[in-house]
């Protein structure tokens, strides 16, 4: 099955890539853009049938490699 | 002495830290980051570079190598672990040392002279150098050091900051932060002290053709050290 992470910055962690998107969009005429945080989005294909065995799995490759817990956060749908 | 200096795929100041150590007079011996043993060593250097070509997170891949739990283990019974550039990266990443390095806070890669001073020589990295401030380079895109607060405090209260950006003088202030480090950070020890993770490339001021001979002071230390 495919489990699909999506890994942010913190609330609070600088996001100078980010900031330099937004100052961009605004200079594009996108003038209302008042804030862009950028993340990583990952499509994990794993041979797993069982859903919850498969998120728990991917669950600790989050933890473990995907996401430095220092500044980001994992979600996984 | 005996030291090693771990190669990733990507690593490239792996040969100029093992002409930095031999000059210095350390026996250097290479080993290859798909390995599982190191040779027995007193000091391991994880060198400079772009290790698996900053894929993921700087450091993040090479910090799952297989060489890296003979790293840890060695490491943890006290052995001397030196980081430079991306081996800080490297060492943070298997969290050998707390906190992360990010992206330079100005998104530019920085290729200059800067200089550092030393906030600890009670330790075997810096014990014996009789300046306060040295003169290194960096050539880095992820420098920009950050941990959480409570992080910080526990550095800071442990004697964990190693050398901090500043002037020639040793201010170190926010006007002599290349790279918008937390607190001008540029290395950072363990608890212990014997890992040491740092920014700045001693191993290319060795020598009066390159642009100083500071990074001679930090070598001729740590051999004397043993």
């Amino acid at each position: 099955m495919k489990v699909k992470v999506i890994v942010t910055l913190k609330n609070g962690v600088l996001d100078p890539q980010g900031k330099a998107i937004q100052q961009t969009l605004n200079g594009m005429t996108f003038d209302n853009v008042s804030e862009v945080r950028q993340g990583k989005y990952f499509d994990i294909e794993i041979n797993e049938s069982d859903e919850s065995k498969a998120k728990s799995q991917v669950e600790e490759m989050c933890k473990k490699l995907l996401a430095n817990l220092v500044i980001e956060d994992y979600r996984i749908l | 002495m005996k030291s090693s200096v771990i190669i990733f795929p990507g690593s490239n100041c792996d040969r100029d830290m093992d002409v930095a150590l031999k000059k210095f007079g350390f026996e250097n011996q290479m080993v290859w980051h798909n390995d599982i043993e190191i040779p027995k060593s007193d000091l391991i250097v994880l060198p400079g570079g772009f290790s698996y070509g900053d894929y993921l997170r700087c450091g993040s891949i090479a910090g799952k190598s297989r060489i890296i739990k003979s790293v840890i283990d060695f490491a943890n019974s006290g052995g001397l672990v030196l980081g430079i550039c991306n081996g800080f990266q490297i060492l943070t990443e298997t969290s050998l040392l707390p906190g992360i390095l990010q992206q330079n806070k100005y998104l530019n890669f920085i290729c200059k002279n800067v200089f550092v001073k030393i906030k600890n020589k009670e330790n075997k990295y810096f014990e014996k150098i009789k300046k306060d401030v040295l003169e290194l380079h960096i050539a880095h895109n992820e420098g920009n050091y950050f941990c959480s607060n409570d992080e910080l405090k526990s550095i800071e209260d442990n004697g964990q900051i190693a050398v901090t950006y500043c002037d020639n003088k040793g201010n170190d202030d926010e006007k002599n932060n290349p790279n918008g480090a937390l607190k001008n950070i540029a290395g950072i020890f363990n608890k212990d002290k014997n890992i040491l993770g740092m920014m700045p490339h001693p191993e290319r001021m060795i020598d009066p053709f390159l642009s100083g001979e500071d990074g001679s002071l930090f070598f001729e230390n740590l051999i004397e050290s043993f």
